[in-house]
């Protein structure tokens, strides 16, 4: 071991003693099968918001967008706009109805609105899919981090980061996980912030050099004229609308007290979210300046500081940096972990005929299940930049359950015919295209940015598959629509038969 | 005593007042009325939620458009920073959180007012009835 790995080796070490020791202190209050799966729902709206803006900023946020930023300029900004923009989305059109209607995760909700116990099947076995699609370029960029900061081999990381999320989530569930996240929060913060502080000095320092770059660089659009567009407009429909489908988000918003709290911890995230944002482009524009080669671009927020302060300050930094990165990747997997083995419990593990498992061993069962799948496609699958993978998750999610979640919540008329033909198109075709992706893609450029970006057609589609396919089966329209509706939209405060 | 006095008969009359009906009634047995209260407060928030969201893409969703036809904005600097960057890193933030906060009020305004209606006797005084059968 060199002496260069051991800021990196110190902070990796420090950040998951803290981890486990946090999710430790947790488990003293996890007792109940209900304190598993959503925290007995009496989290804080101040707490539950740092810890979704803990578990939410994932290795793509922290690592992914600064190397994307410093490769493509401009126009990846979009990434942490939508990100964001998702958190509105989500805040003025699923928020407080997802609380109200009471549900722990998203079959459940499926279950409910539909009365239809295929549709839930269907949705367990999306949400175990986009799930997958989200966690894998964690486990991957933990591999990177790794090996950028300690020469480690790229499997180590995901085998460690692994570990580590099932020590944690198998312990104390959620419970534990909400502080664990809401720390998480605040560290990776602080770990972004100081060094792009401190770098920011630096290059006030030297003269304030400008980046090397043409004008393409600043313009916020893809290459390529109307393919270019295509490309960006895409991207902004896939995190606009993916938020609100991803399984580790929903299964936040049930442990708000009541749909007001849910309001408000929304809120309170999108401010969170649009403090951390502001940092990682500063990274990329402060890479641009200083011409690297890097080992990947991903790798480009570890390797800065270091390469602007050579000696023991950029050896903290580095450690900061190193510490903020394995937050996120910890709370991110963790979040994750817990909505997959919470789908997978009740839905798969549980009702296996031989063993009846209690909640629990079902709960602890099912989170091996969830880690140890993408924990093998990580060392797998070739390496794809962390935001731009993380981005086809959004891409699945915009095509299957944000149909699902505003015709549920919004219109009277759905049924669950409807709502199959609408998830199936939308998965096909996202997710045949994802595949494509994750494959290499090739030419033609327009076939090419059509299957690198689907949701721009894929979401209209499902949409209209649901649409279509509920206006055909008109006495499909469960007979409890009107009093589910009541129940999604008035206020708690009013006492009404909510049935 | 060989006769036991005559048992207590109550006498009452009909109510001098009607029985005063709250509208939560109308919800919880879905009449027409009670699905109107609950449509227009659906109607109010989905108005809302899309009037926030059309100022979002308006303001947001204009801007690649407007550097496709315009890649020129692109090179405007404002204190050494080029436009665009100025934008998408860092004036889309504080835009969305005032439109999250804009939002919530209104919805918080909207659920109370349908709270207050709800929850408030009939004005008029509609004379009691018996609830409807469920079907």
């Amino acid at each position: 071991m060199s002496l260069d790995a051991a800021p990196g080796i110190i902070a990796v070490t420090l950040v998951t003693v803290a981890t486990v020791a946090i999710g430790t202190w947790g488990l003293r209050f996890s007792r109940t099968t209900s304190d598993f799966f959503v925290a007995s729902r009496t989290v804080h709206p101040r707490l539950n918001a740092s810890a979704i803006g803990g578990e939410y900023l994932s290795a793509a946020s922290f690592l992914g967008i600064a190397g994307l930023v410093l490769t493509f300029g401009a126009e990846m900004l979009w990434y942490p706009i939508g990100w964001t923009a998702g958190y509105l989305v989500l805040l003025v059109l699923v928020a407080a109805p997802l609380r109200r209607s009471g549900a722990y995760t998203l079959p459940d909700f499926a279950e409910a609105r539909l009365g239809s116990r295929a549709i839930r099947l269907l949705c367990s076995l999306l949400v175990v899919a986009i799930g997958w699609l989200y966690l894998m370029p964690q486990f991957q960029g933990a591999g990177i981090t790794l090996h950028a900061v300690a020469g480690a081999p790229t499997w180590t990381g995901p085998l460690i980061v692994g570990a580590v999320v099932l020590v944690n989530v198998m312990s104390g569930g959620m419970r534990s996980i909400t502080f664990v996240q809401a720390f998480q929060y605040w560290l990776k913060l602080t770990a972004l912030l100081l060094p792009a502080a401190v770098l920011l000095i630096v290059w006030a320092g030297e003269g304030r050099p400008r980046p090397d770059v043409d004008a393409a660089w600043s313009l916020p659009l893809a290459d390529g004229g109307g393919i270019g567009l295509y490309t960006t407009y895409s991207l902004i429909l896939a995190t606009f609308l993916g938020t609100m489908g991803l399984p580790h988000v929903v299964v936040r918003f049930y442990t708000n007290p009541d749909g007001r709290a849910a309001r408000q911890t929304t809120l309170t995230v999108l401010a969170l979210l649009g403090v951390f944002y502001l940092i990682p482009p500063v990274y990329g524009a402060l890479g641009r300046v200083h011409t690297a080669e890097l080992a990947s671009a991903d790798a480009l927020v570890l390797e800065l500081p270091r390469l602007m302060l050579p000696g023991p300050l950029g050896d903290v930094l580095t450690g900061l940096v190193v510490a903020g990165a394995f937050a996120a990747f910890l709370s991110t997997s963790s979040g994750l972990t817990i909505a997959l083995a919470g789908v997978l419990s009740q839905d798969l593990v549980a009702k296996l005929p031989q063993h009846r498992l209690s909640g629990v061993a079902a709960f602890r069962l099912a989170s091996v299940v969830a880690v140890a799948i993408p924990c093998i496609a990580a060392v797998a699958v070739p390496h794809v930049s962390i935001a731009r993978a993380v981005g086809l998750a959004f891409a699945v999610a915009a095509s299957t359950f944000c149909p699902l979640l505003l015709l549920g919540i919004w219109w009277r008329r759905l049924t669950d015919v409807g709502a199959a033909a609408g998830l199936m198109i939308g998965f096909v075709g996202s997710g045949g295209a994802v595949v494509w992706t994750l494959s290499g893609g090739s030419e033609p450029p327009l076939l090419d940015a059509l299957l690198a970006q689907p949701a721009a057609w894929s979401v209209p589609l499902a949409f209209a598959a649901m649409v279509l396919g509920s206006l055909c089966t008109p006495r499909r329209v469960p007979a409890h629509t009107s009093r589910l509706l009541v129940r999604l939209h008035t206020p708690e405060s009013v006492p009404l038969d909510r049935g | 005593m060989s006769e036991s006095p005559p048992g207590r008969v109550r006498i009452t009359g009909p109510p001098r007042r009607p029985t005063q009906v709250s509208r939560r009634t109308d919800i919880d047995h879905d009449t027409p009325l009670g699905e109107m209260y609950v449509g227009s407060l659906l109607r109010a928030q989905l108005g809302l939620a899309a009037r926030v969201l059309l100022v979002m893409l308006v303001g947001l969703g204009s801007l690649p458009l407007v550097f496709h036809l315009f890649p020129g904005l692109a090179g405007i600097r404002m204190l050494g920073i080029p436009v665009p960057w100025w934008l998408l890193g860092v004036a889309a933030y504080p835009f969305l959180y005032l439109l999250g906060r804009h939002y919530v009020r209104r919805a918080e305004q909207h659920e109370s007012s349908f709270a207050e209606l709800v929850s408030s006797r009939d004005p008029g005084g509609r004379p009691a009835h018996d609830p409807p059968e469920e079907p």
